[in-house]
């Protein structure tokens, strides 16, 4: 079985964002960039599927600009086999992702798709049951725990007030949450390997994908900046203060 | 962002570093200073991702970079708020080994220690009575038959007690005899599992900071001739070449502890609130760590300098020496800033910057202090009189 595990280049999660000026976007200019966090999670969890001997080859793809190559790299060191970039230095919205991921599958044919369930710049948490619809799969959302065996995969997610376990036959399509597993980090002599692995380049235009954008972005703003709380002194300015301010 | 992320060499071993320490908080850290314990997780770790045999050549199991690959591993445990001086010696120390030891020692040796299974982090050169006047030493290696039998004392040897291997320098034939004082030394590869109790006394030396250290008591070790590295007499030509590479390492650890203290300075400016406002909107704060950063960017060229020259097959003495120099002084002003910008807060052993300012004290004395460094620079590259 192929596992296929798709990679997104966003602003690493330690970077403060910073909005434009003109409420366009944020400022990505001499921005630290790095794997989106749940898309490592994607690929941990695919790397200990082929570990168990449940999977045979890896393949991380990336779909952005030529830097996202980094990004497959980081997939490859990490455990990956090899790695495809869909190279479009335009914006592409998930529904375009997921045509793009559709074409990708239609030609590698794997058991599993292996997506983070959202990227931590746009927080869309689309791709994943996009791509289920568009490929009339199965799917199994914010998996907190993956066991294939046989023909299926059973997927416990995470959902309000606990978790549900479904079945799924394959080929399947996983999104991953937080908790599923810790990534690995990269060891020096992976790093060397990943440096040799294959990457194809492709277009979207090759898959015959349209990724003009369907949605216009009107304004980006910072979150409102939080105003400080008041002290009182003791419960009962507590309760009197409440009862002023009408909350209860 | 100023902070050089962007435009790093080796971004993705870098990376992978900082993951891997991300993994040892202060707090690990700071239990070990508390027990003067030896870090073996962390070490544990190191190896087994490879960091710590960069510099083997692959036909020998490592990775076959260079020091400028090695520096940045260091640096970024350093950044990181970890330390790699109970381990760094595991990168280099081999280096006499690979440069002058046989075919046949190299094969039997280098895989082992690639991977981590043979630990060769023990150099041992001081002495009580022989400091950086290494010709001086006077630990001697009499031959007898197939052996040879060593006594004599050394003192500062770090990491004895974790090390299965030790690079020992002594004396095969006294001073007075030689043609040259630098004559008449030699290297042996001591196996410190075999020795330790045959001969060989380890004792523990407690400082300042968690760092492993000891003396060693030599009382008739006896050491296989065959432990001999390259020709005897020749030893002290030997070990010069790896003192250069660690003096270019540890200057990469005091650039990372140099940036440790920035990043840390400048976040808590940034944060802590004083009279309404935060700290760092006061130049009296800023300036000072801006200071720093100044003067660690310029002492991480010369480091960056020397390990390229290193690199292209140069002896790189004096600039190994002159980047030792910068770095170890740049880390010191800029933990010396750190404390000021935290004030009280800098003293609490929670904040790591207590811990972080006794180990890069360290580097302006080991593993050469600056006069010497400075006594080189006059002599060797100025042509002054010779002082002593």
């Amino acid at each position: 079985m192929k596992i296929l595990v798709p990679v997104k280049r966003v602003i690493d999660y330690n970077v403060k964002p910073r909005v434009k000026a003109d409420g366009s976007g944020v400022d990505l200019a001499n921005v630290k960039m790095s794997m989106n966090p749940f898309d490592e999670i994607a690929v941990e969890e695919a790397i200990r599927i082929k570990e168990a001997g449940k999977a045979e080859e890896i393949i991380a793809v990336s779909i952005g600009p030529a830097k996202a190559q980094e990004t497959l790299r980081t997939a490859l060191a990490m455990g990956a086999d090899r790695a495809i970039l869909v190279e479009t230095d335009d914006e592409v919205e998930p529904l375009a992702v997921a045509k793009i991921l559709k074409a990708v599958a239609e030609e590698e044919q794997p058991g599993l798709i292996m997506l983070g369930k959202q990227a931590i710049d746009d927080d869309s948490n689309q791709t994943g049951q996009m791509l289920a619809a568009l490929m009339g799969r199965p799917q199994g959302t914010f998996a907190n725990t993956v066991e294939v065996e046989g023909d299926s995969v059973t997927v416990k997610r995470e959902v309000d007030g606990g978790l549900q376990t479904v079945k799924l036959t394959l080929p399947a399509i996983v999104t991953t949450d937080l908790r599923l597993n810790e990534p690995r980090y990269a060891s020096l002599p992976n790093i060397m390997k990943a440096k040799k692995k294959p990457l194809d380049t492709k277009s979207p235009a090759h898959f015959g994908v349209d990724t003009a954008p369907r949605l216009t972005t009107t304004n980006v703003s910072e979150p409102p900046v939080r105003q400080a709380g008041e002290k009182v002194e003791d419960v009962d300015a507590l309760v009197a203060k409440i009862k002023a301010l009408g909350i209860a | 962002m100023g902070d050089g992320i962007l435009n790093e060499t080796f971004p993705e071993i870098r990376e992978a570093v900082r993951r891997l320490c991300a993994r040892f908080p202060g707090e690990y850290w700071r239990k070990l200073d508390r027990e003067r314990a030896y870090p073996s997780e962390f070490v544990a770790a190191l190896t087994e991702a490879g960091f710590l045999s960069v510099l083997i050549p692959e036909e020998y199991g490592g990775s076959g970079l260079g020091l400028e690959a090695a520096c940045a591993v260091l640096e970024e445990i350093h950044r990181s708020g970890s330390n790699g001086g109970a381990c760094h010696a595991q990168m280099y120390t081999m280096g006499t080994l690979l440069k002058h030891g046989s075919e046949e020692q190299k094969r039997h040796y280098l895989p082992k220690i690639a991977s981590g299974e043979l630990r060769l982090q023990a150099f041992g050169v001081t002495e009580p009575g022989a400091g950086t006047d290494t010709t001086r030493i006077s630990t001697f290696a009499r031959r007898e038959g197939d052996d040879y039998v060593v006594n004599g004392q050394k003192i500062w040897i770090s990491r004895a007690e974790h090390s299965d291997l030790m690079v020992l320098l002594c004396r095969t034939t006294p001073r007075e005899e030689c043609a040259k004082p630098s004559d008449g030394m030699s290297v042996l590869l001591v196996d410190m599992r075999e020795a330790v109790g045959n001969g060989l006394t380890i004792r523990p030396v407690r400082t300042m900071l968690n760092h492993a250290t000891t003396e060693l008591f030599f009382d008739d070790l006896r050491v296989p001739a065959s432990a001999l590295i390259g020709e005897e007499g020749k030893g002290f030509r030997y070990i010069l070449s790896g003192m250069n590479a660690e003096r270019i390492l540890i200057a990469s650890e005091c650039i990372g502890d140099g940036r440790f203290f920035i990043d840390r300075a400048a976040a808590y400016a940034k944060d802590r609130s004083v009279f309404g406002r935060a700290i760092g909107e006061n130049q009296g704060v800023q300036f000072p760590i801006a200071r720093a950063y100044v003067q660690l960017s310029a002492a991480a060229e010369m480091v960056t300098k020397a390990a390229r020259m290193f690199d292209a097959g140069e002896t790189a003495g004096t600039e190994a020496n002159m980047a030792k120099m910068l770095a170890s002084e740049a880390s010191w002003a800029a933990a010396d800033m750190c404390i000021q910008t935290h004030g009280g807060f800098g003293f609490a052993e929670e904040y790591d910057i207590e811990r972080k300012f006794r180990e890069t004290r360290l580097y302006q004395v080991a593993p050469i202090s600056t006069n010497l460094i400075l006594s080189h620079v006059a002599t060797h590259v100025l042509d002054l009189p010779k002082s002593f």
